[in-house]
């Protein structure tokens, strides 16, 4: 498989997982590892002081690099606040960019992504924000100097696949940073449609984690991504209205 | 004094610094980051900085998430 290149870093794995939804640090072991995935993302939120274990201590662990979100925050300012501790607690400038609008469908506000994103390049943050599937807010925030672009495909942890497939190639048309496909993902032939679209990339958590079984739910997913990479590659045949015979006509 | 430490209030000495506030939850000083007042402290100057009357204290850490 060809590597991955985000911010001039590269990855041989193009399934990056989320650790949400695990019932335990173990099951979340094992799913990471059969992934294949190298990057995986966190939440920040108020140490607790009873909490036993850490999900960093699976990572570090595994060697695979933390990239921190910004989840549960509304504005531009708590997701900067954010970042910026992570950032200090995790010693990384990467920060997977997510501001919703509201908790029902944890759609992203894409005025206070915009305004958040644009505070942290300034700051020196490699910044990839969760976007909803719009093409025009996919190349406003690649000029404003984002290392990556994360439309949805359908709203978190819906598992109801890519709603839009349409939007996504078009993103992925104009856009000369990787465009990542995130949330949505209910199984495989979501995440292998993903990459057939010409996404570089694909970001699921839920779909792995709440499956009933994690660890193989995690390996039809790195198998489907690569399917997907592949096909994307190979060039697929036109969608024809009629039949075309493959075998010889004439006996 | 009083300070909120993550949401609880917590009546702590005069003088007492993020360091003091951190140890009040945990040993742990890696993967941890604090901010006081939205501000954020480096953790090179923890035990240097003096908290004060009201000041709001956030100590996070990574969880599962995303």
């Amino acid at each position: 498989m060809d590597e991955l290149i985000i911010a001039g870093e590269k990855f041989s794995s193009r399934l990056i997982m989320g650790t949400g939804g695990a019932p335990s640090l173990e099951v979340l072991d094992q799913a990471l590892v059969a992934s294949g995935t190298e990057l995986t993302t966190v939440a920040m939120r108020r140490l607790d002081p009873a909490a036993r274990g850490s999900v960093l201590d699976v990572l570090r662990e595994r060697r695979i690099k933390v990239l921190p979100n910004t989840a549960g925050c509304f504005t531009a300012g708590e997701a900067v606040l954010t970042a910026r501790l992570a950032r200090e607690a995790l010693g990384t400038a990467w920060v997977k960019l997510e501001v919703i609008n509201d908790e029902r469908t944890l759609l992203p506000d894409p005025i206070e992504t915009f305004d958040a994103a644009e505070r942290l390049v300034a700051e020196g943050f490699v910044v990839l924000p969760y976007i909803g599937d719009d093409p025009a807010l996919a190349r406003r925030l690649e000029q404003a100097g984002c290392a990556a672009v994360m439309p949805l495909g359908a709203p978190i942890g819906s598992g109801l696949g890519i709603r839009n497939p349409h939007n996504i190639e078009l993103i992925v048309e104009s856009a000369s940073v990787p465009v990542i496909l995130d949330a949505g993902i209910g199984t495989a032939s979501d995440a292998a449609l993903a990459m057939e679209l010409g996404c570089d990339a694909v970001l699921l958590a839920t779909a792995v984690t709440r499956a009933q079984r994690p660890d193989q739910m995690a390996s039809a997913m790195r198998l489907a991504v690569q399917a997907g990479r592949l096909a994307r590659q190979a060039g697929r045949i036109p969608r024809r209205r009629y039949a075309e015979a493959s075998s010889p006509m004439t006996p | 004094m009083e300070v909120t430490i993550n949401g609880a209030a917590h009546e702590v000495p005069d003088g007492t610094t993020v360091a003091q506030a951190v140890q009040r939850l945990t040993e742990q000083t890696t993967g941890v980051a604090v901010a006081v007042n939205d501000e954020v402290v480096t953790r090179g100057t923890w035990a240097t900085t003096a908290l004060a009357d009201r000041d709001r204290i956030e100590i996070l850490t990574a969880v599962q998430g995303g």
